[in-house]
């Protein structure tokens, strides 16, 4: 029985091996909802929802896959989760949806969700496989938020603004506005501005990592 | 661990009956959701428009329920979609569903028209607008959009309904000047509509079901047929009245 470095997992997904900042995965539905935080947190909330779902249906067909229709079966199961996702929260939460529904059928065009699907859930048991598909949400529900909310300060002053709609009334405190009377910078809204965000980004994850190793790198030679 | 051989996985009637299996397992799944979510999306939906309508039209002006029937009616090719609200059986407001074509793309627009021809609330229902220049057409950037209540077709006149920089009486917002002027246009041309055919819209006629066909009788179409003919008898004795 092969065992599971869940820490590793965790890791990974959510820093190492991030779907946005190193795969470069689902950056579709990530620059036409980060116009702010919080609509990158609902996204990246019902991400997590339909990853972790997804995961588990397909570990627990597994057995049953052959290699032929592995990939039509994949996203039939997507596609149908997402689209019982959409409903649902049409009838009951209505609200969020309100918010949301736009972005909800992208959650279909997330490579992320069927690139997980292909190369971890119909390779491993099920609770591995949904470990995976919630750390893997998270990862890009982080890249979202941090992606977002980056957008939101730059781009019109704000941060989480709405989150309410999104949390309800008691969360109305984390709505800030850090740049009164601010005029916005409109190209940082729009999607061009998103790729540059984004860009820079990276750019600052990749410092940060090789600040990471070299500061490793300097004790070793200690 | 397998539970179906790899003999069977082999054939190749496999694949494609898996295949079909999980697909018919899913369409039953998505049916029986929908099954159950209907009426719920239904309700909020229901809701959501309540809420839309009192935002455009006082509860005061009405005392019937207006979303009780819907009635589309079709004018000089373009087919909309309107509710009667009443005082006292009669015709107080029409709430109507109109668009307007903007610098990207349809606005869709919710008008409120009181019976006498003035504007009770206008609200923009959706847009695809530029974010942070045309998007102040919503109620939740700025307030621009209360500007049009208690506005008429004479109030301000006709070279009025534009957009300052046109020569008219409305503001319009830095670096956007198409979108304002687009949601004016619409404005105007509603109350036109509505000025046009007021009688229709009133239901001033003795029996108020042969003037309007509401969309529930839809599927039978001699019903229409009749309305329509009435209809045009009506306007017909309207203007011969209107003359004496």
């Amino acid at each position: 029985m092969q065992s599971y470095n869940y820490k590793e997992i965790f890791n990974n997904n959510l820093w190492v091996n991030n779907v946005v900042f190193a795969q470069m995965l689902a950056l579709c539905p990530l620059l036409a909802v980060t116009s702010g935080a919080t609509n990158g947190l609902g996204l990246g909330l019902i991400t997590t929802a339909v990853m972790i779902l997804s995961s588990l249906l397909i570990s627990l067909i597994r057995p049953l896959l052959t290699p032929q229709v592995r990939i039509p079966i994949f996203i039939l199961l997507i596609a149908a989760l997402v689209t019982i996702a959409d409903l649902a929260m049409n009838a009951w939460l209505h609200e969020l949806h309100k918010v949301l529904g736009l972005f909800i059928p992208l959650i279909v065009t997330n490579c992320a969700i069927l690139g997980r699907a292909e190369s971890y859930a119909s390779k491993n048991p099920w609770f591995p496989a949904v470990f995976d598909g919630f750390t893997t949400g998270l990862g890009f529900t982080f890249a979202l938020v941090v992606l977002g909310g980056f957008r939101e300060v730059v781009g019109s002053g704000t941060l989480f603004a709405n989150a309410s709609l999104l949390l309800g009334d008691s969360f109305s405190m984390i709505e800030l506005t850090l740049i009164p009377d601010y005029r916005g910078m409109l190209l940082v809204v729009l999607p061009s501005g998103g790729f540059i965000m984004l860009g820079v980004l990276l750019a600052g994850k990749r410092l940060l990592d090789k600040a990471k190793v070299k500061e490793s790198s300097h004790c070793s030679v200690e | 661990m397998s539970i179906i051989s790899e003999k069977i996985k082999k054939t190749h009637a496999y694949p494609a009956l898996l295949m079909g299996v999980v697909s018919l397992l899913v369409c039953s799944l998505l049916l029986i959701t929908h099954q159950l979510t209907a009426q719920p999306i239904a309700d909020r939906q229901r809701e959501d428009l309540s809420k839309l309508l009192n935002q455009v039209l006082p509860v005061e002006a009405y005392d019937n329920q207006p979303l009780d029937q819907r009635y589309q009616e079709e004018f000089e090719g373009q087919s909309y979609l309107f509710y009667r609200a009443r005082m006292q059986q009669k015709v107080s407001a029409i709430i109507i569903f109109t668009s307007t074509s903007g610098y990207s793309g349809e606005i869709s627009l919710l008008v409120a028209i009181k019976a006498d021809g003035s504007l009770s609330g206008v609200r923009v229902l959706s847009h695809t607008e530029t974010p942070g220049l045309g998007d102040k057409i919503e109620l939740a950037k700025s307030d621009w959009i209360l500007s049009f209540a208690g506005l008429s077709l004479t109030l301000p006149d006709l070279t009025g309904w534009a957009v300052k920089k046109d020569g008219g009486e409305f503001d319009a917002f830095t670096g956007a000047t198409i979108t304002p002027r687009a949601v004016v246009k619409g404005v105007h041309k509603t109350l036109q509509l509505f000025q046009d055919n007021r009688a229709f819209f009133l239901e001033q006629q003795t029996d108020p079901q042969a003037s309007s066909s509401p969309l529930e009788t839809q599927h039978s179409e001699h019903i229409i047929k009749d309305a329509l003919v009435d209809l045009t008898e009506y306007r017909k004795q309207r203007s011969y009245y209107a003359e004496l």
